[in-house]
């Protein structure tokens, strides 16, 4: 890793490592009254490991110019295995605080594990950990072979890949001391919002320069959605975090905004965070794997084109059917419902692309589960925004606001298309990227996949049933024109479906540890496959760079 | 840079666009029309929406839409409508008296389906969804109230609280005898001996000579809020 480092490089690396050590011990220093003392402990910590792992081999012979004849992969490996610890630390999370649900003293009364503090643990953990990591590494591994260009330098990509993973400790280890903005999904205070910042302005310029120098005269799909979630998840970022800190030495801090407007920024931010996070990157990674395993074209460039337009330009304008029926002015919840409407379109046209493409290749969907991972992806992906759609019309709202429709719904995403795109894309680059034959085991890939699907659609059916429900009884009243349920008779009913939402839950998160198994002895386990010709940064024969073989 | 020339894909009959990256590429296959219908649809439906209901900001107002609707005056119709609607046995409730309401079965059925949903969201926290109570919170199922089990009693402990910040709360507070120095430890044992053995009469495991000297103690200490009996006083408070 650092052998492939040049000296200037190495330099480089431990200069950024000191200022991190120097910011990490600023912290300690002026937060030592405040939990903020403890992050600075971790961000010192972070810099002077960095700075003995580069120290240990400092000294080892410079790089010989061959490497420049390879894209540089390294950092998108270490993203991958980086992404599969979250992801099982995020679903045994996840898993546990539904039991909590199912069981509330499973916090064993220890004020860390409280729901209150988990939940946020488990979110960040699977969007960003899990998610964010696979983001970066397919993102950096689709840009260079699609641009036909290396990586612009060997230290910027580390920076973000380590950055941006510090930032999701600091993120986590926050929650459980009680450090948020109680913003959802925008939970961390004020220090780590910065450093995510600088990491993602990195991120943003490592993206941009090797497409500025790309060897191709058009920009591949996956580059625009790859892009658009950069740049937009920036946006979103620093305008949703504006926020005044009660002092430099103290977590706390003060939203710039209040009121409607604050909830409205939130929702702007938050529908954005599900667009441009978990929808734009992902349809990344499914515009390039899915024709790549399936070894068909994209069914139609232009209806690409009209997709990607149209989800970034309507997704804008939906965040405020977050807000139905709340104090938020009616025209802006107009605005919201109509646009979510609208939106359904272009969204279909991506699950109907995609889908289309894999005409002439449906044998394959039968026999390699890696490419029936995306499949299904694509499915759900079209479930989920026919459904999204659907919750933001006003009167429908008002039946599913506030239940675990909402839940459902966005685990719907969450695993069947969010999650599943990215196992699959995972399978296929694993091999690709450590030069191995295939998976170390296609039967556990297989394996995974039906525990997935089956614990997502146990999940899905569960909250649906539960938030249904639980939506009717809220708005049942009896002949007196009283309630006729109490809070907790609500409570009562749902209770079956929380154990069957946390078995759910539970096989999904088994088919995840099998996964980063299957995924580990793969690297793990040599095999004798030599360099692919697609991973030359040099232009290919029309024709010559199709399929590497599938499992 | 590779050779720009569009190639027939064999299984669709389509052309490709002709540009190839790392072995991807992409059919020319025009936009299905049924996308342009759906997509014109949905915009002209949201136009519809918009001319009927407030959607587009102007300035300082905004488009009231055709309809005229505003929801908060609906939230606030359809609350007043609710009220009218309840109005006929919600007055009788505010007016008559106790004895009134519970000799007129039809009503007391509201009163009961009502009350309990209320039970169930403000009060079953504390005294538990069957009203059993449990530690710190009194059993409401025995016949042993301690503020009183007439209506009227209860109407009031709910209206005052207990320990609360109404100028007319119940009070319930017992001195720290043991913390604050006001008895030695082993009257305070006594007194426990004398307690324990009022409500489990002839329990093998109670020192006779303790209970009678927590007698003595109880009397010079206790009386005033427990009562001599022991039987405690509904204005203060009794222990079961």
């Amino acid at each position: 890793m650092i052998a492939q480092l040049t000296l200037i490089e190495r330099q480089y690396a431990i200069m950024i490592s000191a200022a991190v050590a120097v910011c990490g011990a600023l912290m300690i220093l002026v937060g030592r009254d405040d939990a903020m003392g403890i992050h600075g402990a971790l961000v010192f910590l972070a810099g002077i490991l960095t700075i003995f792992r580069i120290g240990e081999s400092y000294f080892a012979p410079a790089p010989s110019d061959e490497r420049l004849a390879h894209y540089y992969d390294d950092p998108s490996k270490v993203a991958i295995v980086l992404a599969m610890i979250w992801a099982v630390v995020g679903l045994a999370v996840g898993d546990w605080v539904a039991w909590q649900l199912v069981e509330p003293d499973l916090t064993f009364g220890v004020a860390w594990s409280s729901f209150g503090r988990l939940r946020p643990v488990h979110t960040t953990s699977v969007i960003f950990g899990f998610g964010g990591n696979a983001l970066i590494a397919t993102s950096l591994y689709v840009l260079q072979r699609t641009s036909r260009a290396r990586l612009p330098d060997q230290v910027s990509p580390w920076f973000v890949v380590y950055g941006y993973n510090l930032f999701c400790l600091l993120a986590v280890t926050g929650y459980m001391m009680g450090i948020t903005q109680s913003k959802e999904y925008a939970e961390p205070e004020w220090y780590t919002d910065l450093w995510l910042v600088v990491v993602w302005v990195v991120y943003f310029l490592v993206y941009l320069r090797p497409l500025a120098r790309r060897k191709e005269p058009h920009i591949y799909v996956s580059n625009w959605y790859y892009m658009a979630f950069i740049l937009v998840v920036a946006i979103l970022h620093i305008v949703n975090n504006l926020a005044v800190p009660v002092s430099l030495g103290h977590a706390k801090s003060y939203s710039a905004f209040s009121g409607v407007q604050d909830a409205m920024t939130q929702w702007w931010y938050g529908h954005n965070a599900v667009a441009f996070f978990l929808t734009a990157g992902f349809l990344g990674m499914m515009y390039y794997f899915l024709p790549m395993r399936a070894g068909r074209p994209i069914f139609s460039y232009r209806m690409s084109i009209i997709s990607f337009w149209g989800i970034t330009f309507f997704y804008m304008w939906a965040g405020s059917h977050h807000l139905h029926y709340t104090a938020l002015p009616q025209w802006v919840q107009t605005l919201g419902m109509t646009f979510s409407l609208m939106l359904l379109i272009p969204s279909w046209a991506s699950a109907g692309n995609v889908l289309l493409t894999l005409n002439g290749a449906w044998d394959k969907v039968r026999d390699d589960a890696t490419l029936r991972f995306m499949m299904v992806a694509g499915v759900f992906y079209g479930l989920t925004t026919l459904e999204g759609s659907f919750m933001a019309i006003r009167s429908v709202n008002s039946l599913s606001h506030y239940t675990d429709w909402t839940i459902g719904h966005v685990h719907a995403g969450a695993l069947g298309w969010v999650a599943m795109i990215t196992f699959g894309s995972i399978y296929a680059t694993v091999p690709w990227l450590w030069k191995r034959e295939q998976m170390y085991s296609p039967k556990l890939v297989e394996a995974h996949f039906w525990l997935a699907l089956a614990g997502t659609v146990i999940y899905v059916f569960a909250m649906w049933n539960s938030g249904i429900v639980q939506g009717l009884m809220w708005r049942t009243y009896n002949e007196s024109g009283t309630l006729a349920f109490s809070f907790i008779d609500t409570l009562v009913a749902m209770h079956p479906y929380y154990i069957a939402r946390a078995v759910g839950g539970l096989l999904f998160l088994i088919g995840g540890c099998v996964g980063a198994y299957n995924i580990w002895m793969t690297i793990k386990v040599p095999s004798a496959v030599t360099d692919l010709a697609a991973d030359v940064p040099q232009p290919a024969v029309v024709g010559s760079g199709a399929l590497r073989a599938a499992e | 840079m590779a050779v720009e020339q569009p190639d027939r894909d064999s299984y669709t009959g389509y052309l490709t666009t002709g540009h190839e990256w790392n072995g991807l590429r992409e059919l020319n296959t025009p936009v299905p029309r049924v996308l342009y219908f759906f997509l014109s649809l949905a915009f002209l439906f949201s136009v519809g929406y918009w001319v009927l209901m407030p959607a587009w900001p102007l300035g300082v107002t905004y488009t009231k839409g055709l309809l005229g609707i505003d929801q908060r005056k609906l939230v606030a119709a359809s609350l007043q409508e609710a009220a009218v609607e309840r109005s006929v046995w919600t007055k009788r409730i505010e007016t008559e008296d106790f004895a009134a309401i519970q000799s007129d079965p039809p009503l007391m059925e509201i009163v009961r389906g009502t009350g309990r949903a209320l039970f169930g969201n403000n009060c079953a926290v504390c005294h538990g969804v069957d009203a059993k109570g449990g530690p710190g919170f009194p059993n409401l199922t025995t016949s042993s109230w301690l503020w009183g089990d007439k209506p009227e009693d209860i109407f009031n402990t709910i209206r005052v609280g207990i320990n609360s910040a109404h100028p007319d709360t119940h009070v319930s507070q017992m001195p720290a005898f043991g913390r604050d120095q006001m008895l030695p430890r082993q009257d305070v044992l006594n007194v426990v001996s004398f307690v324990y053995f009022l409500s489990h009469p002839g329990a093998k495991d109670v020192d006779p000579a303790k209970v009678e000297a927590g007698k003595a103690i109880f009397s010079a200490n206790c009386v005033a809020c427990h009562g001599p009996d022991a039987k405690g006083n509904p204005e203060v408070a009794r222990p079961t």
